[in-house]
């Protein structure tokens, strides 16, 4: 069994021609470690989820989910590999007609033949570990955002998928709550071996658990990788930009525009 | 004039894929129905949503239907003395008409904007890509449960429609008006046919349900997920719906009843 679960190898990808959105991105996600994907907004790490899970076909290059080659026009292929993985959404995309405990059931519903008792009970494991196992009988809008977002990794953790990708998962938590959702991510990892893929512009809660990292930029490229500590060592403008929070370096704060004296009418 | 004419093209050509588009869609409700109906709870719960929901306003309008039809019915009849008709008449405009057609209109501005919002949210909820990325296919798990309830939902709502709109006219035309009670049901048992004339209009209401659902899945899948993607695929449920019941009645009104 190769080490590699997934590999990006050369993609280009745009929704439509007159946008770029990846640019010639070469990734490799290692079996069993927990890989950063880093960026600013804007910078189609999202979108390489979406690449990964299928959604889109790449317009060039190739994405390899263990060692088979992705074709979104085959649905089977497709369907079977998704069974493989789990995603976690940015705003937990649960469903709102459901409880909290219905959610988590959901995938093991869909996918298994389960006796209802041994759902009750994955289902109440998996709420235990992110801390949610009374809020089980909620309705969806009776929970927070943060609590949401755990319900949510419950969810996609459900049946212990090999790959977790995760979009955003720090994105509008309080310390706390970030802290506890970063833990669980590393927790996870470890405990069940499951590889793991995080798509994030907190540069510190991700250095504090990934393996690698990947830093991305506008125009879908990818600028630079390695370990935490060699992108906090490296020199690369890009790279000390992002992770400093600098406002000048090589990525402008403001999209393309004429002058604000011209725009304004003030011109000397 | 070539750009007017390449504009026309352009137009006719993103018409006719998304007739296609549409008609794909279609094909792939038809095509996952039957796996909806092997689990049949998700149709009963939409038969719930759909159907048990939109009574209250079916109920309301069929019984006021009834009530304004019977005394206008009268008012004309009995100029001529048919009074006696009122029963007869009153029953085939409600259950060739009136029954299929206002419950379908009412259909797609009760439950089928209902459905179209729903889908197009859970769509800007992440929730259909959620479900996509879970290996489960939502045309499977979301649509096709609701196809299938809109469509048993329907002739159901139509058929009270017509019931209660018929007590309705009972109500005025005997005993508020004072027409002969053993009159207006005994027309109606001798002159209404349960095949040509109810079973007729159940099938109509079965062709609006088919129209109103597939219609309010269709705009709620391919919104744009947004606010004003789902305000517009709403208003477009409710148009498009209403004129498609409204030209699909005419065809099937000259079809069933061209002989009198």
């Amino acid at each position: 069994m190769s080490d590699t679960l997934i590999e990006i190898d050369h993609v280009t990808f745009g929704y439509d021609a007159s946008r770029t959105i990846l640019n010639d991105v070469s990734m490799t996600f290692l079996r069993g470690k927990v890989t950063a994907i880093l960026g600013g907004s804007g910078c189609g790490k999202t979108t390489l989820l979406r690449l990964i899970g299928g959604v889109y076909p790449a317009n060039q290059g190739r994405v390899v989910f263990d060692g088979e080659l992705l074709d979104t026009h085959d649905k089977d292929q497709l369907f079977r590999l998704r069974r493989r993985l789990g995603m976690l959404f940015q705003f937990g995309a649960l469903f709102t007609d459901l409880t909290v405990f219905e959610n988590v059931a959901f995938p093991l519903r869909e996918h298994t033949d389960l006796p209802e008792s041994m759902i009750r009970d994955i289902v109440l494991m998996k709420l235990n570990a992110v801390g949610l196992r009374g809020a089980a009988p909620l309705r969806i809008a009776e929970v927070s955002g943060g609590m949401a977002r755990r319900i949510a990794l419950a969810r996609a953790m459900a049946l212990d998928p090999e790959l977790m990708m995760y979009d955003e998962p720090f994105a509008g938590l309080d310390p706390i709550s970030m802290g506890v959702t970063a833990n669980l991510i590393r927790k996870l990892g470890d405990t069940t071996g499951a590889t793991s893929l995080i798509v994030s512009h907190d540069v510190q809660e991700c250095f504090s658990i990934c393996d690698y990292a990947y830093l991305m930029m506008p125009g879908g490229r990818v600028v630079a990788q390695g370990t935490p500590e060699q992108l906090n060592a490296s020199e690369l403008p890009e790279v000390r930009q992002f992770i400093r929070g600098e406002p000048d370096g090589p990525v402008r704060f403001h999209y393309p525009a004429k002058p604000l004296a011209e725009d304004l009418g003030v011109t000397a | 004039m070539t750009d007017a004419l390449s504009n026309l093209g352009a137009a006719t050509l993103r018409w006719l894929r998304s007739l296609g588009h549409a008609a794909f869609f279609f094909l792939d409700l038809l095509r996952f129905s039957p796996a909806a109906l092997r689990r049949f709870s998700l149709v009963v719960a939409q038969v719930h949503a759909i159907g048990n929901l939109s009574l209250v306003i079916i109920l309301a309008s069929g019984l006021a239907v009834g009530f304004v039809l019977a005394l206008q019915m009268y008012y004309a009849l009995v100029t001529y003395g048919a009074a006696e008709s009122l029963g007869l008449i009153v029953n085939l405009a409600l259950v060739r008409e009136l029954g299929p057609v206002v419950t379908g209109l009412l259909f797609a501005g009760r439950a089928g904007t209902s459905l179209t919002a729903e889908i197009g949210l859970m769509k800007a909820g992440e929730q259909i890509a959620a479900m996509e990325m879970m290996a489960i296919d939502p045309r499977s798990r979301v649509l096709a449960p609701r196809f299938l309830g809109g469509i048993v939902s329907m002739p159901i709502l139509a058929v009270l429609f017509s019931a209660i709109g018929i007590l309705g006219a009972y109500v005025v035309a005997v005993l508020m008006i004072g027409v002969d009670a053993g009159n207006f049901w005994s027309i109606m048992e001798a002159r209404v046919d349960v095949w040509r004339d109810v079973g007729n209009g159940i099938f109509k209401s079965v062709v609006f349900g088919v129209i109103c659902t597939f219609v309010a899945l269709y705009q709620g899948y391919e919104t744009e997920a947004t606010p004003e993607g789902v305000a517009y695929a709403t208003t477009r449920t409710v148009v498009i719906s209403s004129l498609g019941i409204l030209a699909m009645d005419f065809v099937l009104t000259a079809l069933m009843f061209s002989t009198p």
